[in-house]
């Protein structure tokens, strides 16, 4: 299979790659680039352990070929936070005790994130509605949700 | 049920409760967090090896099917194909999967000759990526004869020549029947006033974590040696028997485990999966990954939980007086049978549940059917006997028109009877259950919710309470999984399920804790870390943990049965008793003093009641490593300081020949109490969470954060079983929602805005410090009361609620059918 050439922006910094045209962002992200923080559950976009920041847009990686992120920006929970330390999301999961088995924690950091971004100070029912294309198994949602309060709080400064 | 006090071996209990603690019981900061927070954990699927192919399987489309034919010579001569197996070749090569049923029951990581579920492997191939293994699965030419497909669990029962299964086990798909009566039940029914008849049904559902099952092998043909890179469990304990299933002496494979992201049970062993990439390495000599795609993982993933029906019967007096029980269930098995009926040993630990009742009967059956087989799921069929028995218990109050919360307060066992001996012969260690049912009704205002119902009920609303009073029994022992097998294949009758750790002090004093079991998405390192700093008085932040692999482990059972944090926490404190000693011994040395008026304080070692005059452990640990020659010529005193500590389960006993008595296996009982308040749409069948309070006694508590992260996590799961989780097999036998698409687990939606957790402590007197486990209670208490919640709010419309999931759509079919008949 002929490959084609793809040129993007991961964590700020520029890749070149020849790909096979059918491979999927998450499997670019892992096995190309070794950013393994982004994570597969579901192959069918339910889960959101794959879910990226595209342009400044939480995506799930898994539903994106590789070749369609020409130009495009990409952040993994991997570019998150400065070289030292954490970003403030990332904190609040840790303080708030938002994981277990942290499978599903970069997908829901990332969505965190964005719905800081996106809401000024999103309330717990706003927090419910944004998460429901991500799942998780271990912790009931309730750490999480206040996670994602306390770092939409940690964000604003 | 009485018996004579010996019967219970005297506690090994080193370390006793205490009033205050310097470690545990402090809501600690997780360990695990940071490596997990920033994308630096490794699961199964981040392993990378020098060479790495991967592969992929052809999975069956028919649930019981012979295989006639395999044409693979198209898929061998796709680009990038390096290797197709078919069951037959791979059978030359590598042995049967371990199982651990009597009769053995055969299971091959690729299916030889026969298809027994939808799912099961046919062919794997390796090749140099996952999307060519893809390619070449589809190039595979199979050829099946169909056979009958058996998917109702009570037609099972009853299947002779082509529908069954396992033909060289006999003429039936019957895997396992066996009654046994714990105590005088026919006398006990005898006595009764009435007795309360419910025919219950649970339905199949799973773990299902996020993260599926995934092995990278790589065999050594230089030394014979397989490493395999696994999300797997119980590796240090019975990880050899993966050896011999790949026909290599047990140190002729090193398992290495990876951080699993989730199991809830589904990872106990993932042997076919080892083995499967064990075999493949092998034949392509090349390193090999295999990870299951999602519909791999619910297809064939051996990982379904119990799926039951149950005639069920409670003999009860008329002022509400439990007497005995009789319980007789057919379980649904699937395919296989890896732990044989271990979930049945497992609910014979609390059958009886929180109650006074002197006897109970088992009839039980269990049926192979062309199903994923099960396995693991939070509970291991104890979840299933707590959702009997408060089905009966509430059954009994309406029929009695006694208060679900007086009938409970009625015939609970009270604090002066522990340690008690429940009918099956298991012991409850201790409890407080009335305490624990008042703090729960005092966190809901029980009264208040009561008075809301009624007015909600004035306004066409159904709100409802159920309450729950369970038990969670922790800290399994190994002779559940045996000690329903026939007496004349008993089986390998095994006593031992120990944990073990390694502790190293550094030469700074600073400490390293190795476990010899996986990090399985709970909080073991930090665990780990809480009970060395409470031993040593150490800053928690000195001291880091690691996980050995299977040549440098021993001995050590691995996360399951709520036993991980009890387990370690025995096998912590052993090894630094160990360490304590050591450093008593150079210190006293170094302070000139005996060590018998040495003392541990904040970070040091100083001599009792003279302030100043002490030694930081890192000028201890210096001494100890690096000057041998200040100390006295002494055998013992070696270099260094470090420990290696088994710690056996705390307390086990064999179960009688006839097995009327099983002995203490499950002994260290904790309690809950489940008051769920829901809103149920009669127009949609939805059901909203208005409130929920869950209160847990899991003795002395570590970590009382965590603890709350996995009731309320725990309880999630058993809303999902409750609600919408259910394995939906059609009369094919096709699973018709193997996906998470169709599979429903709960979402930030569907599960309360605050699941309000309580705690009340009853330390154990027969572990360290009093801890029980508390790592599957939630799930063991939330479907009896969501279920009771349901049945309470409908009962206006006299709906009963005696199966599971309750979906909209089942909820609304129930409510329809409640009207139609006036209800």
């Amino acid at each position: 299979m002929a490959g084609v050439s793809v040129t993007f922006t991961v964590n700020g910094r520029e890749v070149t790659a020849t790909v096979d045209p059918r491979t999927l962002l998450v499997h670019f992200l892992r096995e190309h680039l070794k950013l393994t923080g982004t994570h597969i559950g579901c192959d069918t976009s339910q889960c959101g352990a794959c879910t990226v920041h595209l342009d400044g847009r939480p995506a799930k990686s898994c539903a994106l070929l590789a070749v369609q992120l020409e130009g495009a920006e990409v952040t993994t929970i991997e570019g998150v936070a400065g070289p030292d330390g954490m970003h403030p999301m990332q904190a609040a999961f840790k303080e708030h005790h938002g994981l277990q088995c942290g499978f599903c924690t970069p997908g829901m950091v990332m969505m965190g994130i964005d719905i800081a971004n996106r809401h000024e100070a999103p309330d717990e029912a706003t927090i419910r509605r944004e998460l429901e294309g991500n799942l998780c198994r271990c912790t009931g949602y309730h750490n999480i949700v206040a996670s994602i309060a306390a770092g939409a709080s940690s964000m604003r400064g | 049920m009485t018996r004579e006090r010996h019967y219970i071996p005297e506690s090994r209990q080193r370390e006793k409760p205490k009033s205050k603690y310097f470690a545990i019981g402090h809501s600690m900061k997780r360990v695990e967090d940071t490596r997990l927070l920033t994308g630096s954990g490794t699961y199964a699927d981040d392993v990378s090896l020098p060479n790495m192919a991967h592969a992929a399987v052809l999975r069956s489309p028919h649930a019981h099917a012979r295989i006639v034919s395999i044409d693979k010579s198209k898929a061998e001569a796709l680009p990038g194909v390096l290797c197709v197996m078919t069951g037959a070749e791979a059978a030359e090569v590598t042995g049967p999967c371990a199982d651990f049923s009597s009769p053995p029951t055969t299971q091959h990581c690729i299916a030889v000759d026969k298809v027994r579920h939808v799912g099961e492997t046919v062919a794997a191939v390796v090749a140099e990526s996952r999307y060519i293994a893809e390619d070449a699965c589809e190039l595979i030419e199979v050829e099946y004869d169909p056979l009958p497909a058996v998917v109702d669990l009570e037609e099972a029962v009853t299947s002779t020549g082509d529908a069954v299964l396992h033909p060289e086990r006999g003429d039936t798909n019957v895997a396992h029947h066996r009654v046994i009566d714990f105590g005088t039940v026919d006398e006990d029914f005898a006595q009764a006033d009435l007795v309360i008849e419910r025919r219950l049904r649970w339905p199949r559902s799973g773990g299902t974590p996020i993260e599926t099952v995934g092995a990278t092998a790589h065999y050594d043909r230089g030394t014979g040696k397989f490493t395999i890179h696994a999300n797997t469990s119980m590796y240090n304990y019975v990880g050899w028997l993966i050896a011999v299933s790949l026909k290599v002496e047990p140190h002729r494979l090193n398992i290495v485990p990876t951080d699993a992201g989730g199991s809830f049970g589904s990872k106990l062993f993932c042997h076919k999966v080892c083995t499967l990439a064990g075999t493949l390495a092998r034949a392509a000599g090349r390193p090999v990954k295999y990870l299951e795609d999602r519909i791999d993982n619910m297809t064939s993933g051996d990982a379904h939980g119990s799926d039951r029906v149950y005639d069920a019967k409670l003999a009860l007096k008329r002022d509400g007086t439990m007497l005995s029980m009789r319980l007789k269930v057919i379980d649904d098995y699937g395919a296989y049978f890896q732990y044989g009926v271990g979930q049945h040993g497992n609910a014979m630990a609390q059958v009886t549940g929180p109650y006074k009742i002197n006897s109970v009967q088992v009839d039980l059956t269990a049926v192979f059917t062309n199903k994923c087989q099960q396995g693991a799921y939070r509970g291991f069929g104890s979840e299933v006997g707590n959702f009997v028995i408060e089905r009966l218990v509430d059954a009994a109050c309406e029929e009695l028109d006694i208060d679900p919360i007086e009938m409970r307060r009625q015939n609970l066992i009270e604090q002066d009877q522990f340690p008690y001996i429940m009918p099956t012969g298991n012991m409850y260690d201790s409890g407080n259950y009335q305490a624990v049912l008042d703090e729960a009704l005092g966190m809901i205002d029980y009264d208040g919710w009561r008075q809301k119902q009624a007015e909600a009920r004035e306004e066409g609303r159904y709100i409802g309470i159920g309450i729950s009073t369970c038990q969670e029994r922790s800290v399994f022992s190994a002779t559940e999984f045996w000690m329903w097998n026939p007496n004349e294949t008993p089986g390998f009758t095994l006593s031992s399920s120990p944990e073990s750790v390694s502790v190293n002090i550094d030469p700074t004093g600073k400490a390293f804790i190795t476990l010899n079991a996986p990090f399985w998405g709970n909080s073991p390192e930090t665990m780990a870390v809480q009970v060395l700093a409470e031993k040593l008085e150490m800053d928690p932040s000195d001291i880091s943990v690691g996980y050995a692999d299977s040549d440098k482990g021993f001995n050590s059972s691995g996360p399951g049965g709520s036993r991980f944090t009890v387990m370690i926490a025995g096998a912590v404190s052993g090894a630094a008793d160990v360490i304590k000693e050591k450093m008593l011994r150079v210190a006293s040395h170094m302070l000139e003093a005996d060590p018998s008026d040495l003392e541990f304080r904040n970070g040091s070692i100083g001599v009792q009641g003279v302030p100043g005059k002490e030694k930081t452990l890192a000028e201890v640990a210096l001494h100890a490593h690096y000057f041998r020659l200040d100390l006295p010529e002494d055998h013992d005193l070696t270099s260094g300081i470090d420990a290696a500590y088994v710690y056996d389960h705390p307390v086990t006993t064999m179960p009688s020949e006839d097995r009327t008595d099983l002995g203490i296996f499950y002994p260290i009982v904790g309690h809950m109490c489940h008051i769920p308040v829901v809103e149920v749409d009669v127009e949609t069948g939805k059901v909203d969470f208005l409130d929920y309070v869950a209160v847990h006694d899991c003795g002395t508590m570590v970590n009382p954060m965590t603890l709350a992260g996995h009731v309320r996590g725990g309880t999630v799961n058993g809303i999902g079983s409750a609600l919408y989780e259910h394995f939906h097999y059609d009369e094919n036998g096709q699973l018709q929602n193997a996906l998470l698409s169709d599979y429903l687990h709960p979402t930030p939606m569907e599960t309360p805005v605050d699941i309000r957790v309580g705690h009340v402590e009853t330390p154990s007197p027969f572990t360290e410090y009093g801890i029980k486990g508390g790592g599957e209670g939630g799930r063991m208490g939330a479907p009896p009361a969501i279920a009771a919640a349901v049945e309470d709010a409908l009962k206006p419309l006299g709906v009963k609620v005696d199966s599971l999931p309750l979906t909209p759509k089942v909820l609304r079919g129930m409510i329809r059918e409640a009207e139609a008949n006036g209800g």
